[in-house]
């Protein structure tokens, strides 16, 4: 299943709905032009909903990274909410749990932002 | 373009995202068949995911004029996958671990890590040109999979 992406505003968070496949090729791009996007519109907090997503590439997991390391050089936060187990198992077995702030709740994670 | 025999099938196929997805698909088809879990057929596919895109990928570079040669068989002992291209050849001792704190954040180069994590052996081949992989998951015996 292609990776979809639905945008929302919850007090100043931008929080991205996703859900599919974040894969080489176009979830991957989808998902890097829709951060790029909103961090050229000078919005800070983005928040990345993955409830909805059951799998992710080893591209997929860059294409993350990247999105974690573009906004950090743009003073913004990107914070990942509500893993499926088998991301959550991914993010583990390469150490990125520990790279990402990562939410189970969602009014935690809007409340956390800066 | 596909050929089965005695159990054993092989596929040869373009370098394109395509044959990603077909090579993916034979893989979960083969774990399925075979009786694993849904956590290890999702290991296979996976596996055979990234063996699939460094083909396409990195080995061929997307060239229309290579192919990638793949092939998928129960032995009754293991399923044994391989994932061959004709492009440049790998050096897997060149990838960088990607577990070093240097490399945490880098965008890439978490694949033939991922394969070796799901898969019980994972032997590389060099064809010159090309490369092959070769993907192991044991079987159980027969009544020892509880």
């Amino acid at each position: 299943m292609a990776l979809t992406i639905a945008s929302r505003e919850v007090n100043g968070v931008t929080v991205l709905d996703l859900s599919g496949r974040i894969t080489l090729g176009e979830g991957s791009v989808q998902l890097r032009d829709a951060i790029r996007g909103l961090i050229s519109k000078g919005q800070k907090n983005i928040l990345l909903n993955l409830a909805e997503v059951n799998y992710i590439d080893s591209s997929g997991l860059g294409e993350l990274v990247s999105a974690f390391t573009t906004a950090k050089n743009q003073q913004a936060e990107v914070k990942l909410l509500k893993l499926t187990k088998k991301v959550h198992d991914l993010l583990q077995l390469t150490k990125l749990y520990t790279v990402f702030d990562i939410k189970d709740d969602e009014a935690e994670a809007i409340a956390s932002f800066s | 373009m596909s050929e089965a025999k005695a159990g054993r099938l092989s596929l040869t196929l373009k370098s394109t995202m395509e044959s990603v997805d077909e090579i993916e698909a034979a893989a979960e088809k083969l774990a399925a068949e075979s009786g694993l879990d849904e956590n290890e057929r999702f290991h296979m596919a996976m596996a055979a995911r990234e063996a699939a895109v460094n083909a396409v990928l990195h080995g061929n570079e997307y060239d229309p004029a290579k192919l990638v040669f793949a092939s998928f068989e129960n032995t009754g002992a293991a399923l044994v996958m391989t994932i061959a291209d004709q492009g440049n050849g790998l050096n897997p001792d060149s990838v960088p671990d990607p577990l070093a704190p240097e490399n945490l954040l880098r965008g890439s180069g978490r694949g033939i890590f991922l394969i070796r994590s799901f898969m019980d052996e994972v032997h590389f081949r060099q064809l010159h040109p090309g490369t092959e992989l070769t993907l192991v998951k044991l079987l159980a015996p027969a009544g020892k999979n509880s």
